[in-house]
């Protein structure tokens, strides 16, 4: 189904893989690619494509926490975009670090942002062109603002305001994370937090949910939904916070409550089960 | 080329990228073994979401290793596959035992995902546990 009849209330922040094959040379357009794996973009991109790493270029190398203004300035001068240029996102595990990228650029407000709908993986299934020279690009001078940390983005004490102002949670681990029984993805070694379990009240919506298994499309407004409302119970008008392990499986789940379902009050808590599950008396339920 | 020599190989490399695409010239020369599909889940490497399967057969004398990778996606894992296979494959149980615990992490760098870090080594423990048993 084409992408404007999927009834998402902001469908420009998803373009199709034929959209992008049609602008590859559009000066206007910047095609990036962000992985969890390192190695794939090297191997083969799209033509035209540049590589933004998740922990080279969006991560501070000593902090936890994401680049500073002028380090995105930095960022966007070396990828040669002006505030105008229409960034498309597409990446490895559908889109779930292209998702990332694009939250930690909406924290600068760069608003004129897309998703490659299906990412890497569809657009290779299609036949359809890869490069492996690395695209370059004329430097370009990008004036940020600073860094916005409150209207995509909370932090632990507001995670606990929001508790008390009884907002709602979403926590898109595995089941088994969110239950406590692990604390990490399923096969994975049991490590990364003292406690398992979830932040009060949190509703579990493992965030490949909103992902189409065999095409890696994201599911229609209605299939969405019928997670998010009927089951998880949300509405567009809730204040939801969304957390993970470390905030990267959520910034895809915030992409899809914020853009596809079109929810105004959408924060990732990027400290997610790393944070909460090792601060001393935070509260936890199993 | 042993571990010993692919590990000195890539301490010399010190560039990002170097070490990116000396990774993916080795990643280019994998294919799979010749074995029949689907492969046995026993063979499969938990929690590798590149689905990585191994098999280890031979004797305490000559160990044969073989690695199928079967997302194509799964670019690290086919890196580390051939490695392992061509530093390993025929040799005695002993050398296996050897293999370095943090071998994934010198080969790419620290600066793998926690999910990638633990898919790459569970493939590195899960050769040496089942050559352990030839031993």
């Amino acid at each position: 189904m084409d992408i404007q009849e999927r009834g998402y209330a902001r469908p420009e922040a998803l373009v199709s893989t034929q959209w992008v094959s049609d602008h590859l040379d559009d000066p206007m357009v910047r095609i990036i690619e962000s992985n969890e794996d390192p190695l794939l973009y090297a191997s083969g991109h799209l033509p035209s494509a540049v590589e933004v790493d998740w922990t080279r270029d969006l991560n501070d190398p000593v902090v936890r926490d994401y680049l500073d203004r002028e380090g995105f300035q930095r960022l966007a001068s070396r990828i040669g975009i002006t505030p105008e240029t229409q960034v498309v996102f597409y990446g490895d595990r559908n889109n779930w670090w292209a998702c990332y990228a694009f939250w930690v650029f909406q924290l600068f407000g760069h608003r004129n942002a897309s998703v490659m709908d299906g990412g890497r993986l569809r657009w290779m299934n299609e036949g359809r062109p890869m490069a492996t020279e690395v695209a370059s690009f004329p430097a370009t001078r990008y004036e940020a603002p600073v860094r916005d940390d409150q209207h995509e983005r909370v932090f632990r004490d507001g995670v606990l305001r929001h508790l008390e102002d009884r907002g709602k949670l979403i926590d898109v681990r595995s089941p088994e994370e969110y239950s406590g029984e692990r604390l990490h993805m399923p096969d994975f070694p049991n490590e990364g937090a003292l406690r398992g379990g979830h932040i009060p009240t949190a509703k579990s919506v493992p965030w490949a949910r909103a992902v189409n298994p065999q095409s890696g499309e994201f599911l229609t407004a209605t299939e969405l939904r019928a997670i998010y409302e009927e089951e998880a119970e949300l509405s567009s008008t809730d204040d939801v916070v969304v957390y993970c392990r470390i905030g990267e499986r959520s910034s895809h789940t915030w992409f899809v409550l914020k853009y596809l379902l079109g929810y105004d009050q959408v924060r990732n808590y990027d400290g997610s089960w790393t944070e909460w599950g090792n601060l001393v008396g935070s509260p936890i339920e199993r | 080329m042993s571990l010993d020599e692919t590990l000195g190989l890539f301490e010399f490399l010190t560039d990002r990228q170097e070490r990116i695409e000396e990774l993916v010239r080795i990643a280019r020369s994998y294919h799979p073994p010749d074995r029949p599909k689907p492969y046995p889940e026993e063979n499969r490497v938990p929690g590798c979401e590149s689905e990585a399967f191994v098999w280890i057969t031979g004797n305490s004398e000559e160990v044969r290793l073989e690695v199928a990778i079967e997302n194509p996606q799964g670019v690290s894992a086919m890196a580390l596959a051939m490695i392992l296979r061509g530093a390993l494959d025929g040799r005695p149980p002993s050398e296996f035992a050897a293999i370095p615990d943090d071998l994934a992490l010198r080969l790419f760098g620290t600066e793998l995902s926690m999910g990638k870090s633990l898919g790459l080594g569970n493939m590195v423990a899960v050769v040496k546990a089942r050559a352990a048993r030839l031993a």
